[in-house]
């Protein structure tokens, strides 16, 4: 096992996967001569070449949607959009062309392609640059939006999101970039991920938290902490926001009773709210409490640090709803969340 | 005779790989002049736009039956225009359009039965029921599609023309639209990437004057849309849609350019429709003496005539080939009236490609969770 960063894991999966099939090649703003705004793809166009590495105008529509027809003639391209605010230039391409196709067409030509993008606030880039509105592609029957949380999930998944052969929105955080995790030594036997699982990345008998991307981090953190006061929490990785796997997440509430949600996108209609829904259809009989949500503030993200802070999840905000939910289910455990 | 805009020569770009990705040929250009026309070509082509001609009229007849639901674009007094553009393509060659697409494909080879069954929304249409008008596909003839967002199949045609050149083949893209098109953003950024990535597409431009109600000339700052390619330093030219031949060649010339010397071309063919903008449009922006205006001048009418007066084709042999085609656009009416609707139960079949582990997906009445 080696020990890398998210970037790298990314970086040395799409090498990996360019290397294995020269039907992948790479498109979008800045990928290449500028190896990338977030680095992703540095030194890739010295190796490849601008035929396989294609740095594109600003023109999200045009060049998404010319990686869908491409896709549709069977390359396999991997689009990155800078941030997934600029994918809302694209929302056309994506939502009309790329999730329907193969709908739309009784099947005959599907869109083998891959969308990366970054968002997430916390660098106070203000309210045009801080959205996740992953929400948005999470709707839409025909996409794939997955949502890696450490480097061993962002290098399976890229790949399983690669050999695809659907559209897949593959979502990664700024927050991320810098964190590490553990791999294979070697790229090639990291295993392709089954999109549309969930993780269990903690077991645990009291509480579940649920999570994706910065906050199924969070939520492992949380529950360390919990663990230190003796409670058992179990860690939900949502890892895929469409498809849902809703199994996974009504048998773990099943089993302790109790559940937070945490997203890093806004509360009304979000994330969150589908999966209370999803727990309220699959195990409204072992509930001992209400499900509780942690969100992002209702306001489009503001500059100043502060009020940026404030209005962000965090580790502080998901245990202060941790310990309201344990209390509320009136179980002897309440004693040790003071 | 076409009317062309020559681009300015092609830049010297050093950092730019990806011009080796397409396919080169030394062969010449083809000069564009008018062979004399066998007649039998042109007893073909007027069949093909006849036939186009009678499968809208029995759609329109259809869609007031209600068999058709809807939106209904019809190619009436198009039908000149998209069989002379077919007529370039090989059959290798790929074709993407908007909505009103019905004549291109049967002009692309689809036969008459397979699109009228789409129309019904019948399991044996083009599109297996799931498109309908709108949207016809068939990978065999390479109708990689019509889309129903103005605009939408630009970007996706020139990704498709972007995967040809990766691969090197000599296949060309035609991308069909309306001059309503031409002011979408994705108008701009296609034409853009075609021209910067030297790609074979040709962008087509059925200029009817019209998108939905409004000419345009208000809906178009420069409303000649071939002079735009200059933008691009794209060739481009303007032909008149009403004389197949013409616009065969000029589109020809513009498909050989692209597959010679795989660059894009812009093609603007002056092709007036005759109706409304569907079906159900009665056209009121139009006044009574433009819709006369019009209808005298129907090309498919005008050809019967041409072709009567050079002595191809008489005024007999014409009902001739009329009666056997409206028998064949009656029999496709009657095969999709007979094929059955899709089944309920493959509801959940081409959503993903890929599949789904878990798949929760139900119908609207059951519940997620059934324990
Ligand atoms: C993005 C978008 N905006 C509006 C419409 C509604 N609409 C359908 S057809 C049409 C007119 C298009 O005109 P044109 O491109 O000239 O094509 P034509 O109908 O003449 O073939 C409009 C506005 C649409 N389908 N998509």
């Amino acid at each position: 096992m080696a020990t890398v960063t998210y970037r790298q894991a990314l970086r040395d999966t799409l090498r990996a996967e360019m290397l294995r099939d020269d039907n992948v090649l790479l498109m979008g703003e800045e990928i290449g001569l500028f190896e990338g705004s977030y680095k992703i793809t540095e030194g890739l166009l010295k190796e490849f070449g601008p035929k396989r590495v294609r740095d594109t105008p600003i023109a999200e529509e045009g060049f998404v949607g010319a990686a869908i027809g491409a896709a549709m003639l069977g390359l396999r391209p991997v689009v990155e959009i800078m941030t997934i605010n600029f994918s809302l230039l694209a929302l056309d391409q994506i939502v009309n062309h790329a999730a329907k196709i193969y709908g739309m067409f009784g099947g005959q030509t599907s869109v083998p392609m891959v969308i990366r993008t970054p968002g997430g606030g916390g660098q106070q880039l203000g309210a045009t640059h801080s959205q996740n509105v992953e929400l948005f592609y999470s709707f839409i029957p025909g996409l794939k939006v997955v949502a890696p949380s450490t480097p061993a999930e962002a290098s399976a998944m890229l790949k399983a999101a690669i050999r695809d052969d659907d559209p897949v929105l593959f979502l990664e955080n700024l927050a991320l970039y810098n964190t590490k995790g553990e791999i294979p030594d070697a790229i090639e036997d990291v295993e392709p991920a089954e999109i549309g699982r969930a993780g269990v990345t903690r077991e645990g008998t009291d509480i579940t938290l649920i999570g994706y991307s910065r906050m199924a981090r969070v939520a492992g953190e949380v529950a360390e902490k919990l663990a230190a006061e003796g409670v058992s929490a179990e860690v939900v990785d949502l890892r895929s926001l469409r498809p849902l796997d809703r199994q996974t997440i009504v048998d773990s509430v099943r089993k302790t009773g109790c559940a937070v949600v945490a997203e890093d996108d806004w509360l009304t209609y979000g994330i969150g709210a589908e999966i209370a829904a999803t727990i309220q259809e699959g195990a409204f009989d072992w509930l001992d409490a209400p499900v509780r949500r942690v969100a992002m503030a209702e306001v489009p993200l503001p500059y100043a640090k502060s009020l940026e802070s404030a209005a962000l999840p965090s580790a502080e905000s998901l245990l202060t709803a941790v310990r309201d939910t344990l209390r509320a289910t009136g179980r002897p455990v309440l004693e040790n969340v003071s | 005779m076409a009317e062309t805009a020559k681009a300015a020569p092609a830049r010297g770009r050093s950092t730019r790989g990806a011009k080796a990705a397409g396919p080169k040929s030394a062969a010449p250009p083809p000069n564009g002049s008018v062979p004399v026309e066998d007649a039998e070509t042109l007893v073909g082509y007027y069949r093909q736009m006849l036939l186009i001609r009678r499968f809208e009229e029995r759609a329109a007849r259809a869609y007031t039956e209600a068999k058709i639901g809807g939106y209904c674009h019809l190619n009436l007094g198009e039908e000149a225009t998209v069989v002379g553009l077919m007529a370039a393509l090989r059959p290798t060659d790929y074709l993407f359009t908007n909505y009103r697409e019905h004549g291109y494909a049967i002009a692309k080879g689809i036969g008459a039965d397979r699109v009228m069954a789409e129309l019904y929304g019948r399991s044996t249409g083009v599109s297996k029921g799931w498109g309908g008008s709108m949207h016809l596909f068939d990978v065999e003839t390479r109708l990689l599609g019509g889309y129903g967002i103005v605009g939408g199949q630009l970007p996706l045609a020139t990704g498709a023309a972007l995967a040809v050149s990766y691969k090197g083949g000599d296949e060309v893209v035609m991308c069909q639209m309306g001059d309503g098109t031409a002011a979408i953003g994705a108008f701009h950024e296609s034409l853009n990437i075609a021209g910067l990535w030297d790609l074979p597409i040709v962008f087509v431009v059925i200029n009817n004057g019209l998108g939905m109600g409004t000419t345009v000339e208000n809906s178009s700052a420069e409303p000649e849309l071939y002079k735009r390619g200059a933008a691009y330093r794209m060739e481009s030219a303007r032909v008149d849609g009403a004389d197949v031949v013409a616009v065969r060649d000029a589109a020809r010339t513009a498909v050989e350019r692209a597959r010679a010397e795989s660059r894009p071309y812009l093609l603007e063919a002056l092709s007036p429709r005759l109706k409304g903008h569907s079906v159900v449009d009665p056209a009121r922006y139009r006044t009574k003496e433009e819709k006369e205006a019009l209808k005298a001048a129907d090309p498919l009418a005008k050809m019967a005539l041409d072709l009567e007066e050079a002595g191809i084709l008489s005024h007999d042999d014409r009902d001739r080939l009329d009666a056997e085609v409206t028998a064949e656009i009656d029999e496709a009416a009657a095969f999709a009236d007979e094929s059955p609707a899709p089944d309920i139960s493959t509801l959940f079949d081409y959503t993903y490609a890929t599949p789904v582990p878990g798949d929760l997906r139900r119908f609207p009445a059951d519940p997620v969770f059934r324990s």
